[in-house]
């Protein structure tokens, strides 16, 4: 008996990528051995092409390992694929499980059909889901006229509708403004800790991840390479928040509190790039310091993004 | 594994399944249904096409008998008869599985990806995704050129004629639809699947429209037996008025349009069954 939602041993899926007349194996994901428990919500992150998708397939039973074992909610996802199907969700960034030229309204009727839900179990999810993700004003409308935050929303409750216990997101925020990301991620936070939702989510984001993991998976070729908490990955990488500040007059030097570096200017003088870690230093306190040198005019924060903690950690390891 | 089944899979009560197990397919054809019909002049419009290019294909028929008497036995009577069945068939076959010879773009546009995520068999999810109603209008004239042949041939009726019939509609609609799957299955190989697969779907439409007789060897061997298409509508014409068979086979060979049918489903099935395999990467 095991409570893990996840498990994965010594995974591996290889392709034969054609080159000119002769086949080359690649590895796609390699010797993968993965356990999430139920509850968790792991962050699985890594560079484009390093197996995430991949092991999305795996898990959901669209593709079948080359080697190793799989379990998905403690089922073969490839030999019961139909029953884990009642079990999960997934919302594939790039795949719509909507239908284009119906309302989204339409189909969830449609996929509360599919799943075979009865009608009031249904109704009160769909009410849930509507009221939690502001589906409301657009529920009317049909898909294709949606704007991709509005419709990521929709996919995102099309996947939840039958109260799946694993949820796989796979990019959900891609290309989202600030505000839809935001709201998707309260949604998410909201979602597990209400009904004990287990949630993977791949992304190049890192505020995801800051936001709604509080475990991280980071993979590199195939191969896991670290397995922890956000915070232990960036204390290793020392991944830090960029500050550009906007100075009403030209400041020639800035002094700054410790755990924050500076990292170039332009104008002469007038802007300003600073390089702090949050686990050190506030950005408040950033801040306090470079006003005491000029007046602030303008200010953003670059968070980090997945890429480059990722790059940081693959240069380490090359 | 009888413990898998227990394990993590216990800790909260699913509800069993509400309504039919067919409840599922019913409520996508009929939302496709209502869909179609909702957009009538385009509907309309489509129908209309649909309705130019049976009409087209009668006249060619039509016109071919204006220099020749008769083709390989057949007169112009005898041909309105393979042509209705075979068209009045391929049509129906087409407006319910149609879309199955289209899988690159369920493949491309991750449809199909997406059936992998809901309890139901992918091929039962593919075939019921969609509907064309439009296909309507291309029957109607198979059905009209049916029921014409119907009437000028001289048939002797009675519960064989009929039943005969019966039997030629039936198992010629479930061979074109095998058609359609055994397309979709090989172009999860092909890259231009459809172009590839057109030869043999459409061609083996065309082929259906056709005796038998004026047939050289190796388009007996294709259409006759391989993609059984000389089953559908030729071989059953022939039984009903009693005319030339090809390849040595008894006048009676009409009878044994379902056989094709299952021959042609084993083979869809298979083709299926091979190109998800290849889909997953299990081999194949």
């Amino acid at each position: 008996m095991t409570s893990h939602i996840i498990e994965t041993d010594g995974l591996t899926r290889t392709f034969r990528v054609r080159e000119g007349m002769k086949r080359r194996p690649v590895v796609a994901v390699d010797d993968l051995s993965l356990r999430v428990e139920a509850g968790e919500a792991v962050g699985y992150i890594g560079a484009n092409g390093a197996g995430k998708s991949t092991t999305i397939k795996m898990l959901c039973g669209i593709l079948v390992p080359t080697s190793g074992e799989v379990r998905t909610c403690g089922l073969r996802p490839v030999a019961e694929r139909r029953r884990l199907a009642r079990e999960i969700g997934v919302v594939f960034g790039q795949r719509s499980q909507l239908w284009w030229d119906l309302p989204a309204g339409e189909s969830f009727s449609l996929l509360a059909a599919i799943h075979r839900l009865s009608p009031a179990d249904a109704a009160a999810r769909r009410e849930e889901l509507v009221e939690r993700l502001e589906l409301g004003e657009f529920l009317t409308t049909p898909v294709r006229q949606l704007s991709l935050g509005q419709r990521m929303r929709a996919e995102v409750a099309a996947a939840l509708l039958h109260r799946p216990r694993l949820v796989i997101l796979d990019e959900p925020t891609i290309g989202l403004d600030v505000l839809s990301k935001q709201r998707l991620r309260e949604f998410l936070v909201t979602e597990r800790r209400d009904h004990g939702t287990t949630l993977l989510l791949t992304t190049h984001d890192m505020g995801d991840v800051e936001r709604l993991c509080d475990r991280v998976v980071l993979v590199d070729r195939g191969r896991t390479v670290h397995d922890g908490s956000l915070a232990a990955l960036s204390r290793t990488v020392g991944a830090q928040r960029v500050m550009t500040v906007d100075l009403a007059t030209p400041a020639p030097s800035l002094t700054l509190p410790d755990g924050a570096t500076h990292l170039g200017q332009e104008g002469h003088g007038l802007r300003h790039r600073i390089g702090f870690d949050p686990e050190h230093v506030t950005a408040a306190a950033v801040l306090a310091s470079v006003s005491t040198a000029a007046e602030v005019l303008d200010l953003s924060i670059e968070e980090p993004d997945v890429e480059d903690v990722v790059r940081r950690v693959y240069q380490a390891r090359r | 594994m009888a413990e898998s089944a227990g394990s993590a899979g216990s800790s909260v009560a699913r509800p069993a399944p509400h309504g039919t197990v067919l409840a599922p397919y019913r409520a996508v054809l009929s939302s496709r249904v209502r869909s179609q019909a909702s957009y009538r002049t385009s509907f309309g419009l489509d129908l209309g096409s649909s309705l130019l290019v049976g009409l087209t294909e009668l006249a060619e028929v039509a016109v071919l008998f204006t220099s020749v008497s008769a083709i390989g036995g057949f007169d112009l009577a005898a041909m309105l008869l393979v042509f209705g069945l075979a068209d009045l068939c391929f049509s129906l076959a087409d407006m319910v599985v149609g879309h199955c010879d289209n899988l690159p773009e369920y493949v491309r546009t991750g449809r199909l990806d997406v059936f992998y995520l809901r309890p139901q068999p992918l091929l039962l999810q593919l075939v019921t995704s969609d509907i064309s109603l439009r296909r309507l209008a291309r029957a109607a004239v198979g059905l009209v050129a049916l029921v014409v042949g119907l009437v000028v041939n001289d048939l002797a009726w009675g519960a064989g004629t009929v039943g005969l019939l019966a039997v030629a509609l039936v198992s010629g609609t479930v061979t074109f639809a095998a058609l359609f799957v055994w397309a979709g299955g090989l172009q999860f190989f092909l890259v231009n699947g459809s172009e590839m697969t057109n030869a043999f779907v459409y061609g083996g439409r065309y082929a259906a429209t056709q005796p038998g007789t004026v047939w050289g060897r190796p388009l007996v061997v294709v259409f006759g037996f391989f993609f059984p298409m000389a089953f559908t509508a030729y071989l059953p014409t022939a039984t009903l008025l009693g005319l030339d068979t090809f390849a040595g086979l008894p006048d009676w060979a009409g009878w044994l349009a379902p056989v094709a049918a299952v021959w042609a489903w084993v083979a869809a099935g298979l083709s299926w069954r091979t190109g998800v395999r290849h889909y997953q990467g299990a081999g194949g």
